[in-house]
């Protein structure tokens, strides 16, 4: 299970946000697309799950090219997405919500209860909101929710779009740890991020978007490292 | 501001929730039994000035709600804006018109023909407008609505701006006789229709269809990344109102007996919108006890003659200041205000 985009290139308008993207995803690893706003870091991301049209390249997904499916056939396939801002159904209790992320599964009924206790173990605080309204959580709790309805997909592939934003710093730490956790358990991961540091530290391998393209690509420990980088994203050119 | 909070739906819903089986089957026997006594009720506060009370039971009031109940699917539940929800009643009086005049058919011969026309419509209008959202697709609709009514004034082979008459009425169910003179046999079919539609709605709600719409209301996108269809489920919603409206339109046009283009203006779309909206958009029950109001109002104040729809948008307007969310709101739960106390407590940044 590999995910490949190759070449990519879309469109908002006339207006290309993103300019011949190549980005691959190796099954088991966690790789991370950094860059500062507007470089295009969630576009990629919403065309790599369906919401946005490609305008050319492809998204290969196991070999198969992806890049004309309906978004809600790719979840099919094993891409599940947390999308920007979390996303939560906020008219839907968490469990509701949770049962939205199977609403695709042929066999959700059976995997239902394994699955939930799957998602309450890496988050307990969800099983003490179970009937909370999803629009009245906080903010680390929506995102714990929204990477927690994302697993109940069983995705072969996550896509975390910003799991870090607007969140204490307390609670940042916490989700990395528990985004490590999920893929030591076999999920691929694709994540995007602005908090650089973190994502660095716990990804395998990243990549630095700058509006539209990629300018670097490396492994995760090595960009840490890298002066370019720390100065850019690190924020340790400014002390 | 509105503090007026008798909340009849919560303590309506607790009341149902607690209640046993049987209480529950009574209790809807007993409503469902007090609907079909309604036209033998003879209450001076009720009777309408101009026409029979039981014409009024008829039409506006039970074809209203009838109407309201179909485009909540639409509105209410999946969040889609129809302005155009006339024309799929249109479709349906038509094709009963037509083919009552033309053809030895009768009226459950073509409610079914009617019933589909209305729903390929549905899908006709719906596949290539619903990748639109918002204020957009109301447009489109409203423009469809027109289209429709303004294609039969033009079109002479069925009557133009004449409209059809002489429609056939249905034939008679045993002792009930479906003539121009009583009302209450069209009045009890459609109370038996529109349970009918109450029922396959709730039942359609509770399930995957009803998550769905739910979903697709509250955010389109994320309803994608939840592996639903939703050009699919939005075609559904769009399809299975304009069959609701299709009933009521083969209906309405077996009762009346003569049609014309002019009954099917744009001010019926948005009189049932209002219905939707004034009851408490997505609350089934809400929806009805609008379609009621809204309906049975201006007929009662029809005395006030040339000031009664004043009044009448006087009254519209106080009511939706005091009651933004309409008489009997859906439950509302996405517009909560988080509870910052008990975030606190638990502490936001806290690792578990």
């Amino acid at each position: 299970m590999r995910l490949e985009i190759k070449d990519l290139h879309v469109h908002y308008g006339k207006i290309e946000a993103i300019k011949g993207v190549s980005v691959v995803v190796n099954e088991g690893e966690i790789v991370t697309l950094i860059g500062a706003n507007g470089a295009g870091k969630t576009t990629m991301l919403k065309t790599i799950s369906g919401i946005r049209p490609v305008s050319s390249g492809q998204i290969l997904f196991d070999g198969q090219d992806i890049s004309k499916m309906p978004a809600h056939e790719r979840v099919e396939l094993g891409l599940s997405q947390a999308p920007e801002g979390r996303g939560i159904f906020p008219g839907m209790t968490v469990l509701e919500n949770l049962e939205m992320g199977k609403y695709h599964r042929k066999d959700r009924k059976s995997e239902m209860k394994e699955d939930l206790d799957k998602v309450y173990h890496l988050f307990p605080r969800l099983l003490e909101r179970i009937n909370q309204a999803g629009g009245t959580l906080s903010g680390g709790e929506q995102q714990m929710l929204a990477i927690g309805r994302a697993l109940m997909a069983r995705p072969k592939v996550l896509l975390l779009d910003e799991p870090s934003m607007g969140l204490a710093p307390l609670m940042i730490a916490n989700i990395f740890r528990i985004i490590t956790e999920i893929n030591n358990l076999g999920t691929t991961i694709l994540l995007v991020e602005q908090n650089a540091q973190q994502a660095l530290q716990r990804a395998h391998r990243a990549y630095v978007l700058e509006t539209g393209n990629v300018v670097k690509e490396a492994k995760a420990s090595d960009l840490l490292n890298d002066p370019a980088v720390r100065a850019a994203y690190l924020g340790v050119g400014a002390h | 501001m509105s503090n007026i909070s008798f909340n009849l739906r919560d303590r309506g819903a607790e009341f149902w929730d607690r209640s046993p089986r049987w209480r529950r089957v009574l209790i809807s026997l007993i409503f469902i039994g007090l609907c079909y006594a309604l036209p033998f009720l003879n209450n001076p506060i009720l009777n309408t000035p101009g026409s029979d009370f039981q014409s009024v039971l008829f039409y506006p009031v039970g074809m209203y709600v009838m109407m309201a109940i179909g485009l909540n699917i639409v509105v209410g539940k999946s969040g889609l804006l129809d302005l155009g929800y006339v024309a799929f009643f249109a479709i349906g009086a038509y094709t009963m018109a037509i083919l009552g005049t033309k053809t030895s058919l009768n009226f459950w011969e073509i409610l079914p023909i009617g019933v589909a026309l209305a729903m390929l419509s549905g899908v006709l209008l719906g596949t290539p407008t619903l990748r639109l959202r918002g204020d957009y697709l109301a447009i489109v609709t409203l423009g469809f609505g027109e289209i429709v009514r303004i294609f039969a004034v033009n079109t002479d082979a069925i009557g133009g701006s004449r409209g059809i008459a002489g429609i056939p009425t249905p034939p008679d169910i045993f002792k009930a006789k479906f003539t121009i003179l009583d009302p209450k046999p069209y009045y009890w079919l459609l109370l038996t229709f529109t349970l009918l539609i109450i029922w396959m709605v709730r039942r359609l709600a509770a399930r995957r269809p009803g998550r769905a719409w739910d979903a697709i209301r509250q955010d389109d996108d994320v309803a994608q990344l939840m592996g639903i269809n939703t050009r699919r489920s939005k075609v559904w919603a769009f399809v299975l109102g304009a069959a609701v409206a299709g009933v009521g339109g083969v209906i309405y046009a077996s009762q009346i007996l003569s049609i014309v283009p002019d009954q099917f203006s744009l001010n019926i779309s948005i009189m049932i919108l209002a219905c939707v909206v004034f009851g408490g958009i997505g609350n089934l029950w809400g929806v009805i006890f609008g379609a009621i109001l809204l309906s049975f109002t201006p007929e009662r104040i029809r005395f006030l003659s040339q000031s009664r729809i004043l009044v009448f948008g006087i009254a519209l307007v106080v009511m939706m200041n005091l009651r933004p969310d309409g008489i009997l709101p859906k439950k509302k739960r996405e517009h909560f205000e988080p509870n910052w106390d008990h975030v606190e407590e638990s502490g936001e940044g806290e690792i578990k």
